[in-house]
């Protein structure tokens, strides 16, 4: 092999690992995400709202088990979706520290799902079109579904913001505390730029205008304000996570862990 | 907030284009806006329909049943209403 073949190789392989630490950073984020909302099954303030978190919380998994599958081909280490979900410890989950965080009360969970329903539809929205056909079919079928829940999400943050003094209080404070990770959402890393470099992902400095324009109409219909802007010391998606994936992982892997391979 | 605090709406949806709405039930919602995601949520999770009507039940204007005879009485003998008595032709199908 000559020395420029060489670097080619080396080149190449660099991207193929950027290409599914990438498509695994989407998957983990909707998994992550999708567990999380299906904790409330059965402890939502209605049965109407028990359905529509459900629903969320499927349409969440359905783009994981999509993307996941399609990392694990990536990856070419024979891992399938579950492999990938259920036998990957937290320092190998590459999802948005947001994603992660605990449901709190119901305003926490509205917050963190219209932020991140943002950020997917700018992500998802860019996808769409990218030259990476497999990409931009997944993104086009979660894109749908997207729509739905930021239509969901803003709708009930505009309720609770623009609610009753408890309820304002309540979804104010979730805002206040979950803005910290918000940075993460458009901080590209050499994955990001490789990404982006290659035509096959947004650049992500190009996206955060549009979500931040969204998230101030939003707000503006709520009553609620936008808290101040902050440093950027989460790197979840780097594989540095918040106490809190640990245990969510825990609980959503058992089964696999206790029983290699059930499946019903 | 508890579902008892949100008014009921009732929830019509249409199967197909072209098709009428049928009514399939209710959802509770505090706004006109979450009753069509909830009646979205409850009832099109299996493609039951491509479109949604909420109606605010208390919006809703019954019949008394009380008046249930004399409303609807008098149309028991008035057989001759239906279209039955036609002979229809060999040659017309579908009919």
């Amino acid at each position: 092999m000559s020395a420029t073949a060489a670097v080619r190789g080396a080149r190449d392989a660099v991207m193929e690992e950027a290409h599914c630490r990438y498509v695994l950073r989407l998957a983990d984020t909707s998994l992550v995400l999708g567990q999380r909302l299906s904790e409330w099954i059965g402890h939502a303030p209605a049965l109407e709202e028990d359905l529509g978190l459900a629903n969320l919380s499927l349409d969440l998994v359905g783009q994981a088990r999509l993307l996941l599958t399609y990392a694990g081909e990536l990856e070419g280490r024979g891992r399938d979706e579950d492999a990938l979900a259920f036998l990957r410890d937290a320092p190998e989950f590459l999802n948005l520290t947001l994603a992660e965080q605990p449901n709190g009360d119901f305003a926490h969970t509205i917050v963190r799902q219209w932020l991140l329903d943002a950020w997917q539809l700018e992500v998802y929205g860019a996808l769409e079109h990218s030259s990476e056909t497999r990409l931009a079919a997944i993104a086009a079928k979660a894109l749908r579904e997207t729509r739905y829940h930021h239509r969901f999400s803003s709708g009930w943050l505009a309720r609770l913001g623009d609610g009753t003094p408890e309820s304002h209080g309540r979804t104010q404070r979730a805002l206040d505390e979950l803005w910290r990770f918000t940075p993460e959402l458009f901080a590209p890393d050499e994955v990001d730029e490789r990404m982006s470099r290659a035509g096959i992902a947004p650049a992500l400095a190009a996206l955060a205008p549009r979500w931040s324009t969204r998230i101030d109409a939003d707000l503006h219909a709520a009553t609620l304000t936008r808290p101040a802007t902050q440093p950027y010391p989460w790197h979840g998606k780097r594989g540095v996570h918040t106490e809190h994936l640990g245990h969510m992982l825990a609980e959503m892997q058992h089964l696999q862990r206790t029983y290699p391979g059930a499946h019903w | 907030m508890t579902e008892a605090d949100w008014p009921l709406f009732e929830v019509f949806v249409r199967s197909r284009s072209g098709l009428e709405h049928k009514h399939v039930g209710s959802v509770h919602a505090a706004d006109a806006r979450m009753a069509i995601e909830h009646a979205r949520d409850v009832y099109t999770r299996r493609q039951e329909g491509v479109s949604l009507w909420v109606v605010r039940s208390m919006d809703i204007v019954a019949s008394d049943p009380e008046e249930a005879d004399a409303l609807f009485e008098p149309a028991r003998d008035k057989v001759y209403r239906h279209p039955t008595f036609y002979a229809i032709p060999e040659e017309v199908k579908n009919l």
